[in-house]
């Protein structure tokens, strides 16, 4: 299946991963096109931090073969993974609460106005300018890009996260329970970003408990159950029972949606 | 921009944005700003007490004795702003100040050599400590804890049997007895000035030429004017007795090297990010071990040249050089002036204020004659009060900052 006509910028084939006893993904086969949001669901154990892991470089499958941009490739961990273009918004932020937003977005990969290198100056009006341009190129309000993220609210919080994610221009972008503990005016914030995401042509893969949140976000629903998958829905053509059914394996079909 | 996103709009803003731009703006200077008052609160109370505290001879006095705790402070204050502790400092300091003593009177080496290998051995004990701590994952308090037990009896093998060491050299004495010139205190009390004005002006014009918010003009004209007085004052008050000392200068210039280098430079901002989330800071490709050694090397260096400049005013050096409370001191005076002891938070100034609020004390009790032991728990119970107003001061801002 093709979302929007698209070759997709990730694709795993035949992806089996397991720890000693315990078959985390067995024969997955997953893809994501440019401008597509995945909703990747799941119980507890079902496999989703471990599919996500293994796209992110943090664990190697067994088997399978994992293809970017139509090109095969070997992510053997977090940097090559990064270096291909995909980058990943984990559930804790990893945001420093003492530090500010712009401080934020750069830590790592700080810009320098020129000098001797250890002692070159940091380029602060320029990180500061190019802060302010992407917050409006996202549509996301924050009062003032020098408050410690730790002042912010958690929704804000999650919206810098993804933010930092986008600088280093990737292509794929897969966010970990991004509006888990979130409140309702929050979680909104984060879905209009999401969706944002998707306006300007990334791959967005989204792992959530809430399902109220994935039908409102996403184009595909990928349903793992015990490291299989058990159904792969079209937002647009599914309803919640359906999942529901894929997720707890109730139900005679699990492959019902909009697999084609 | 959809439709749709404007109604997703920001929490309710009770403040202006201008307001809030505005508070953030001199946040950092009333945190300093309640310091100073603290240190005129102390220095009006001593003045009332015994008015020659406000003496020039006594406040020229005053500078002096800040220099070395101020010195080991800075050091400190990078340690703090990891969230770790170094407890070995007064011991690296006494090492170090005898190390330099008996390469100096022993063995008649130069006094810049032996300043040179003082200095060198400080930052190859804070390698040593540092890559201890990282590499082992031991907490820094007991690594420390064992240079604090261990060093000083380097200290007694160094010294051997003589045990105290007099100084005598014009070159090392000379760091705490070289006082400049009237004219030449003014000169560079102006230079000063004019460089701090030019570079907060030019700051700023940057700021608004680039469309970014600024702070309001008259607020910088504030806190150069601010600086200016303070500074002339300074002068002011120094060349009435025997004129800038030679030691405020190097304070000052280690100050202004490692302010820069924890604010305006890579590496600074990373040890702020790994005092805030060294997990964070881990995961953004910030190599956080060598962060953290190179900073367990500017505590012991920084150490080391306190004590070297501890020895040149004692003009001796003996077995109980860094020995007492000159370690507590050290600590106790960055967290006076609002370091954080749970890192991410704090700045080098605090070691330059913190110093001057400690020796104003211990100097005050001095001249009123007061016994150590009254110094002791005067000295404690003003470093508990400030870590208190400190807690309360950050719970009050925090719960401000949570909209």
């Amino acid at each position: 299946m093709n979302a929007n006509g698209s070759a997709p910028v990730l694709e795993l084939k035949g992806v089996s991963k397991s720890f000693g006893p315990v078959q985390a993904l067995n024969d997955v086969n997953f893809e994501v096109h440019p401008g597509e949001v995945v909703a990747l669901v799941g119980d507890n154990g079902a496999g989703k931090s471990t599919l996500v892991k293994t796209i992110a470089g943090i664990h190697s499958p067994d088997a399978g073969t994992i293809s970017f941009e139509g090109d095969d490739v070997h992510i053997t961990n977090p940097s090559d993974a990064v270096a291909l273009g995909i980058a990943t918004v984990y559930q804790d932020l990893a945001l420093c609460d003492n530090l500010d937003v712009v401080e934020n977005l750069f830590l790592g990969r700080e810009e320098m106005a020129g000098g001797p290198p250890v002692f070159a100056p940091l380029d602060e009006v320029g990180m500061e300018k190019q802060t302010g341009e992407l917050l409006e190129n996202l549509a996301v309000t924050i009062t003032d890009v020098r408050n410690e993220v730790g002042t912010m609210s958690g929704g804000q919080r999650q919206q810098v996260a993804i933010a930092r994610s986008l600088l280093g221009e990737p292509k794929l972008v897969m966010l970990d329970e991004p509006t888990a503990a979130l409140g309702v005016r929050q979680t909104a914030q984060v879905l209009a970003l999401v969706k944002r995401l998707r306006e300007r042509g990334y791959g967005v893969v989204v792992i959530s408990h809430n399902l109220a949140d994935v039908f409102e976000v996403a184009d595909r629903i990928y349903v793992l159950r015990l490291g299989r998958e058990a159904g792969d829905f079209k937002a647009g053509e599914a309803n919640q029972d359906q999942v529901v059914k894929a997720i707890t394996g109730a139900g005679a079909s699990g492959n019902g949606g909009g697999k084609s | 921009m959809s439709t749709a996103d404007a109604t997703v709009d920001e929490d309710v803003e009770v403040r202006s944005p201008q307001m809030d731009v505005f508070r953030r703006f001199i946040a950092g200077d009333l945190a300093e700003l309640r310091v100073v008052l603290a240190l005129a609160v102390i220095w009006l109370v001593f003045y009332i007490q015994e008015p020659r505290f406000m003496s020039s001879v006594n406040l020229s006095n005053l500078v002096l004795q800040t220099t070395a705790v101020g010195l080991v402070s800075i050091g400190i204050v990078h340690v703090l702003l990891l969230g770790e502790i170094d407890l070995s400092v007064g011991a690296v300091s006494g090492l170090c100040a005898s190390i330099m003593a008996v390469l100096n009177v022993k063995h008649g080496w130069s006094p810049y050599l032996s300043i040179a290998a003082a200095v060198a051995c400080g930052a190859a004990i804070g390698l040593f400590q540092g890559s201890t701590f990282t590499r082992f994952v031991v907490p820094s308090f007991v690594v420390t804890l064992a240079g604090l037990l261990a060093w000083p009896g380097f200290q007694l093998k160094v010294l051997g049997e003589t045990g105290t060491l007099n100084l005598n050299d014009p070159k090392i004495t000379g760091l705490t007895s070289t006082f400049y010139s009237d004219t030449v205190g003014w000169i560079m009390a102006f230079v000063g000035i004019a460089v701090y004005a030019a570079l907060a002006l030019r700051g700023r014009q940057s700021r608004v030429s680039e469309g970014l918010s600024a702070p309001p003009l008259g607020l910088v004209l504030l806190r150069i004017g601010m600086i200016a007085v303070a500074i002339l004052v300074a002068v002011w008050v120094l060349n009435d007795d025997r004129g800038v000392p030679l030691a405020a200068l190097i304070l000052v210039g280690f100050c202004l090297f490692f302010f820069y280098l924890t604010t305006r430079t890579t590496f600074g901002r990373h040890i702020f990010a790994v005092g805030g989330n060294a997990e964070a800071a881990r995961r953004a490709g910030i190599h956080v071990t060598r962060v953290r050694v190179i900073v367990f090397v500017i505590s012991s260096t920084m150490a080391a040249v306190g004590g070297v400049m501890a020895a040149s005013r004692l003009l001796a050096v003996n077995q109980s050089s860094g020995a007492g409370d000159f370690l507590l001191l050290a600590i106790a005076g960055p967290v006076i002036a609002g370091t954080s002891l749970f890192g991410g938070r704090g700045s080098v100034w605090h070691a330059l204020l913190g110093a001057l609020v400690i020796t104003s004390i211990s100097n005050g009790m001095d001249l009123l004659g007061l016994e150590t032991s009254i110094k002791f728990i005067v000295t404690g119970a003003v470093l508990l009060l400030a870590v208190i107003i400190d807690a309360i001061a950050r719970s009050q801002r925090q719960a401000a900052g949570r909209v």
